[in-house]
């Protein structure tokens, strides 16, 4: 038997065992469950408005929600039959302001909260404005027209400045979910060797294949089923935030942060699904696992943990910068980095280490996991498994 | 049909300071049923594992139909190792399947054979269970399915019978009786000696990494002391005592139980008997296999050499 044909077989195996699985179905029903509600969490907060505001006049509708919208916010305008009845819904908590007569006088409960002033300060003195323009024989609408159209145009000397909200929530998502599937399907990695062994069925599946080609078509196998799974919740994801209207980035932002991260748990996978596959081949027992793992999950969480409370507010961290190019570190900081901005060199940089790792530990992780795999008893020491033959 | 043995020739393994085998040699002929006996821990499961090439041996090669074992002729070996091993939570007929194709077979080659070896096993019932699910007899059976769905050219198991009910003891040795049959070379190891007597053509005694004794179980029976059992109902204790080279072994009601010893003459024991009044009984009695092993096994390596030890071995 050919090679491939080994490693496809072993590979097929995993992916049918296990994305059959009740776990398996589970996490990725909870995993999009998870994006959904956190993209309508956002629509919701992020398109409440900013107050209720009642007028007895209807026609001031369209200048107050204009008016607010040159402020950034949104606001939702009523009509109310008589001041009366407006001061009474004020006093109840139903309006947060009535707006009566010109220039506005602003009836509230008790205070006016500051993005309510702004949008009524911008009413008042366009209402003046108007008032200017008429005078002076001009057409207010047209004078609006023209206004409307102007804005400053910016240019940052330093990429990733725009949006920056919502790059720095494209980036956590990305980075949280890159870690989540690292940590899940590596440890799953570890977790199928160790059973492999605990069960004695290596014995049987290595008189027929090679001890790389079983830890190959498993890393294979387990990192395909991952990878549907990211590829299911990442496309839900932007797909979800693109029709709702929840993201202002552009879709190119987005589905790019979504694309590198999938590359980089593809790299990220690799590479650690073959230390935890060789540092599972260590031991024979279940219980002994977390053990040997251990290690490999700090290399995991200390660089997520650093990404993600430091890069959201200062997305230019000498220290990140550099820790993200280094090749272990590289899979959970890049995909919050591309999401911030990051010139090409450093991502170029981090990928082509990050390949060759992967090169590297082909051959290292295959070394330790075929000598130490059909050894049973108590841990094997790294250096033992290594020496020997 | 070539030479299609399974040679251990010379074969040497060391644990650190631990000897675990000392150049152990012997052959499994073709259509040959051969027995492996020894106390735990004295070399049996290590044999077999680097026979099947999950163990690495220090020294010494095995071969079989004349060449080194490679992983290609590996593939074709049946092997049951000594803990068992099977997926817990894998389905039996996707595993055994699975299994079978790994080692070569079309999808539709592996499914025939697992519908024939689990109908004939009596496990056809439990395919779509999991292994886990199975009583330890039938995880056993299935096991021993998975040692053979590949149509295997050797066969290769360790302790097949521990934890079976009578009946499935039945069903497997039937199965390796019929394996032998097909010419292919069957080597088990087991601690039921009446079982390895009945059913083996060969067996081999290991004792602390060595072959202490190997041959046909009749040969092997011979080699050992020779015993008289002697029915003279009418002779006093101790009639026997004076006969040179006889020891007396016990008594066992009215029957004496000799050991005749180098130069001894069984003649002379008869007309002893005879003279102390009639003798209903005057039989050899040959050891049996688990007397053979208690003498070979627990001796000191001086005497414990018996016919045949290491006699195939040729210089590797």
């Amino acid at each position: 038997m050919n090679t491939g044909t080994a490693v496809g077989m072993v590979a097929r195996r995993e992916i049918a065992t296990r994305m059959r699985s009740k776990a398996y179905l589970i996490v990725t029903g909870i995993m999009i469950v998870s994006i959904l509600g956190l993209i309508i969490a956002v629509k919701v907060v992020g398109g409440s408005s900013a107050g209720k505001l009642g007028v007895l006049d209807g026609s001031l509708g369209v200048p107050l929600r204009s008016a607010a919208a040159a402020v950034g916010v949104h606001v939702t305008v009523r009509t109310v039959p008589d001041r009366a009845a407006g001061e009474r819904q004020v006093r109840s908590g139903e309006l947060d302001a009535l707006v009566v007569g010109r220039p506005p006088e602003v009836v509230v409960k008790k205070n006016l909260p500051d993005d309510l002033r702004n949008v009524l300060n911008v009413l008042a003195r366009q209402q003046a404005l108007d008032e200017q323009i008429i005078k002076a024989g001009g057409d207010p609408a047209a004078v609006e027209r023209a206004v409307a159209g102007a804005s400053v145009h910016v240019r940052a000397l330093v990429p990733g400045g725009a949006f920056r909200g919502e790059r720095i929530a494209v980036g956590v998502v990305a980075g949280i979910l890159v870690y989540l599937a690292l940590m899940i399907y590596g440890q799953t990695v570890a977790q199928g060797v160790v059973e492999e062994k605990a069960s004695r069925i290596v014995e049987i599946l290595l008189t027929a294949i090679r001890p790389w080609q079983l830890m190959l078509g498993k890393v294979v196998g387990i990192g395909v089923t991952g990878l549907t799974q990211m590829f299911l919740v990442a496309s839900v994801g932007v797909t979800a935030a693109l029709l709702s209207g929840t993201m202002h980035i552009p879709a190119s932002l987005l589905t790019g942060a979504a694309a590198w991260g999938i590359v980089w748990f593809l790299l990220g996978f690799l590479v650690y699904a073959l230390l935890f596959a060789a540092m599972g081949s260590l031991v024979s027992r279940q219980e002994d696992a977390g053990s040997v793992v251990g290690p490999v999950m700090i290399l995991i969480i200390v660089p997520y943990v650093l990404g993600i409370s430091i890069l959201p507010a200062d997305p230019e961290n000498g220290l990140l910068r550099v820790l993200s190019l280094i090749p272990l570190f590289a899979p959970t900081l890049m995909p919050m980095r591309v999401a911030l901005g990051v010139p090409a060199w450093e991502l170029g940089t981090a990928l082509g280490l990050t390949v060759l790792l992967a090169m590297a530990l082909v051959g290292l992780a295959g070394r330790i996991y075929s000598n130490a795999v059909l050894r049973m008893g108590s841990r094997i020491r790294l250096s033992d498994a290594w020496r020997a033959a | 049909m070539s030479d299609q043995r399974l040679e251990i020739d010379h074969v040497s393994k060391r644990y650190g300071d631990v000897v675990a085998l000392r150049e152990m040699t012997f052959d499994v002929r073709a259509g040959e049923l051969f027995g492996f006996v020894g106390r735990n821990g004295s070399g049996k499961t290590t044999t077999m594992r680097i026979a099947l090439g999950v163990l690495a041996a220090d020294a010494g090669e095995v071969r079989w139909d004349g060449s080194r074992l490679t992983l290609e002729t590996r593939r074709r070996i049946g092997y049951m190792p000594e803990e068992r091993g099977l997926y817990p939570r894998m389905k039996v007929g996707e595993q055994l399947v699975y299994l079978a194709r790994l080692r070569g077979l079309t999808k539709e080659r592996a499914v025939r054979s697992v519908d024939v070896w689990l109908d004939r096993l009596g496990v056809a019932e439990r395919r779509g269970d999991e292994v886990q699910k199975l009583s330890l007899g039938n995880q056993q059976r299935v096991q021993l399915a998975a040692a053979l769905v590949h149509d295997p050219s050797i066969l290769v198991l360790d302790e097949p019978f521990s934890g079976l009910d009578p009946l499935a003891v039945d069903v497997m040795s039937q199965v390796l009786r019929d394996k032998r049959d097909e010419g292919i070379p069957v080597l088990f190891s087991s601690h039921q000696l009446d079982l390895v007597e009945r059913l083996c053509d060969r067996v081999g005694i290991v004792r602390e990494g060595e072959m202490v004794a190997c041959g046909a179980v009749d040969e092997l029976r011979t080699g050992g002391q020779e015993r008289l059992v002697v029915d003279a109902p009418a002779a006093r204790p101790g009639w026997a005592a004076g006969l040179p080279g006889v020891t007396v072994c016990g008594q066992e009601g009215t029957k004496t139980v000799l050991e005749l010893g180098e130069g001894a003459d069984d003649q002379a024991v008869l007309r002893a008997a005879l003279a102390t009044g009639p003798v209903r009984e005057f039989t050899p009695r040959r050891p049996r296999l688990t007397e053979l092993f208690r003498h070979v096994v627990s001796d000191d390596p001086a005497t414990g050499s018996a016919t045949g030890a290491g006699g195939e071995g040729r210089a590797a």
